[in-house]
């Protein structure tokens, strides 16, 4: 395992601490992403490769995956996942029914294996209740191809009651603009070790801890 | 209903005059030879409309800009024009089209030989193809974005004029009851 920490946030110093979850932000906010450099990084010099995108439908992620030649394979994620979980009862004790963690898994991941080459699943896992979270990873294991790519991000304050929802925007390979869109109780705390578990199966994690309290997590398949 | 009114209230001079008098008069204007304006010349009406309340089962060509603003079970393909599905439109169809503005739903695959408009709202589901790509935020897509490079040397697709007098009115009748107009359903 090849593990990094980096301190190397240069936009706005406190986009996920606590204090910002108790008054959210609502203009969008540029941020620096060694994360998403690697990413892009591991890409370079490719084209005609397929890229999944769970930020949903967004004018500068298609954009900037498709002039490098790739294709994009967007779906907003946190959508489903209202969809699946929202309504009567509690959004995490929700993930425990079959039926609706089913259609969850239908609805956001129901592609053959190793239909793809890269996925930016942003900030979404850390919403996933222990169940469901092994299956979807074992799931985006099945449909990523060997050497492939996958950036997520994870809070790491562990005494964050909530934590700020982003629609993330690439700006550049290298930044991100980040437009708030509400706040949500992460199912779980992440640490490093809970994190090299969560993805065992797949080659090798490599994580960025920002000064924003924030892990960036590139994980190899 | 304004118009009627004003009709009512003031009706036409000429109808009290004669008839055989009213030719006279008319013979000894002179007149333009021009053909005159119609209300429904195909420089001035829009494209043909697919209204809110109708619904189409089967298969939608066209040879005109149209706009499907109802709802449609099956495929639309319009090649060489503009579709645009309007903020009621619900497709539940495969489209092909030169150029395709979604502000309403369409369930299907997508393939626009110039550009796709995902406006504000708009709810697409389906794999897109297309040269160019334009979403508005707040819109809602699933599905996958292949960007298809026009080839070197061969310019992109221009938008060609209104081929068709068929008024908009009644482009819902005609789409579904005249195979020999532009926009034809097939079942």
């Amino acid at each position: 395992m090849l593990r990094d920490r980096w301190g190397t946030q240069t936009g706005s110093p406190s986009l996920y601490s606590p204090e910002r979850s108790s008054a959210p932000a609502t203009q969008p906010q540029t941020r620096t992403s060694n994360g998403l450099d690697q990413f892009f990084g591991s890409i370079r010099d490719q084209s005609n490769l397929s890229i999944l995108d769970f930020a949903g439908a967004s004018q500068a992620n298609v954009s900037f995956i498709t002039t490098l030649g790739h294709r994009i394979f967007s779906n907003d994620i946190l959508h489903t996942l209202d969809e699946a979980f929202g309504g009567e009862g509690d959004f995490v004790a929700n993930q425990g029914d079959r039926h609706r963690a089913d259609f969850f898994l239908r609805e956001s991941l129901d592609f053959p294996e190793r239909s793809f080459d890269g996925a930016l699943v942003w900030d979404t896992l850390q919403f996933l209740a222990p169940p469901l979270l092994q299956e979807t990873v074992d799931r985006l294991y099945q449909i990523l191809r060997p050497q492939s790519a996958l950036l997520a991000f994870f809070h790491a304050e562990e005494k964050a009651n909530q934590v700020p929802l982003y629609n993330y925007r690439i700006v550049e390979s290298k930044t991100l603009s980040l437009t708030p869109r509400g706040q949500r109780k992460p199912a779980q705390y992440f640490n490093n070790r809970s994190l090299e578990k969560l993805f065992q199966k797949f080659h090798s994690v490599k994580f960025f801890l920002t000064r924003d309290h924030l892990r960036e997590v590139i994980v190899r398949r | 209903m304004w118009n009627k009114r004003k009709e009512e209230e003031y009706p036409p001079k000429q109808a009290s005059v004669p008839p055989a008098a009213a030719n006279q008069a008319k013979e000894n204007t002179p007149m333009s030879t021009a053909p005159a304006i119609s209300h429904h010349s195909p420089e001035t009406r829009g494209p043909a409309v697919i209204g809110k309340s109708v619904m189409i089962k089967g298969q939608i060509f066209s040879r005109e800009d149209l706009t499907i603003d109802g709802e449609v079970d099956g495929a639309v393909e319009l090649q060489e024009h503009r579709l645009t599905v309007g903020p009621h439109g619900k497709l539940q169809a495969g489209v092909k089209a030169r150029e395709i503005v979604v502000l309403g739903t369409i369930h299907g695959n997508v393939e626009a030989s110039d550009k796709i408009d995902i406006r504000k709202d708009a709810k697409l589901v389906g794999d897109i193809k297309t040269a160019r790509i334009v979403i508005e935020d707040g819109a809602y897509f699933k599905g996958s974005i292949d960007i298809a490079r026009p080839e070197i040397g061969k310019p992109a697709p221009a938008p060609q004029k209104q081929q068709t007098s068929a008024p908009a009115s009644v482009a819902n009748a005609a789409a579904a009851s005249a195979p020999s107009s532009p926009s034809e359903v097939k079942r």
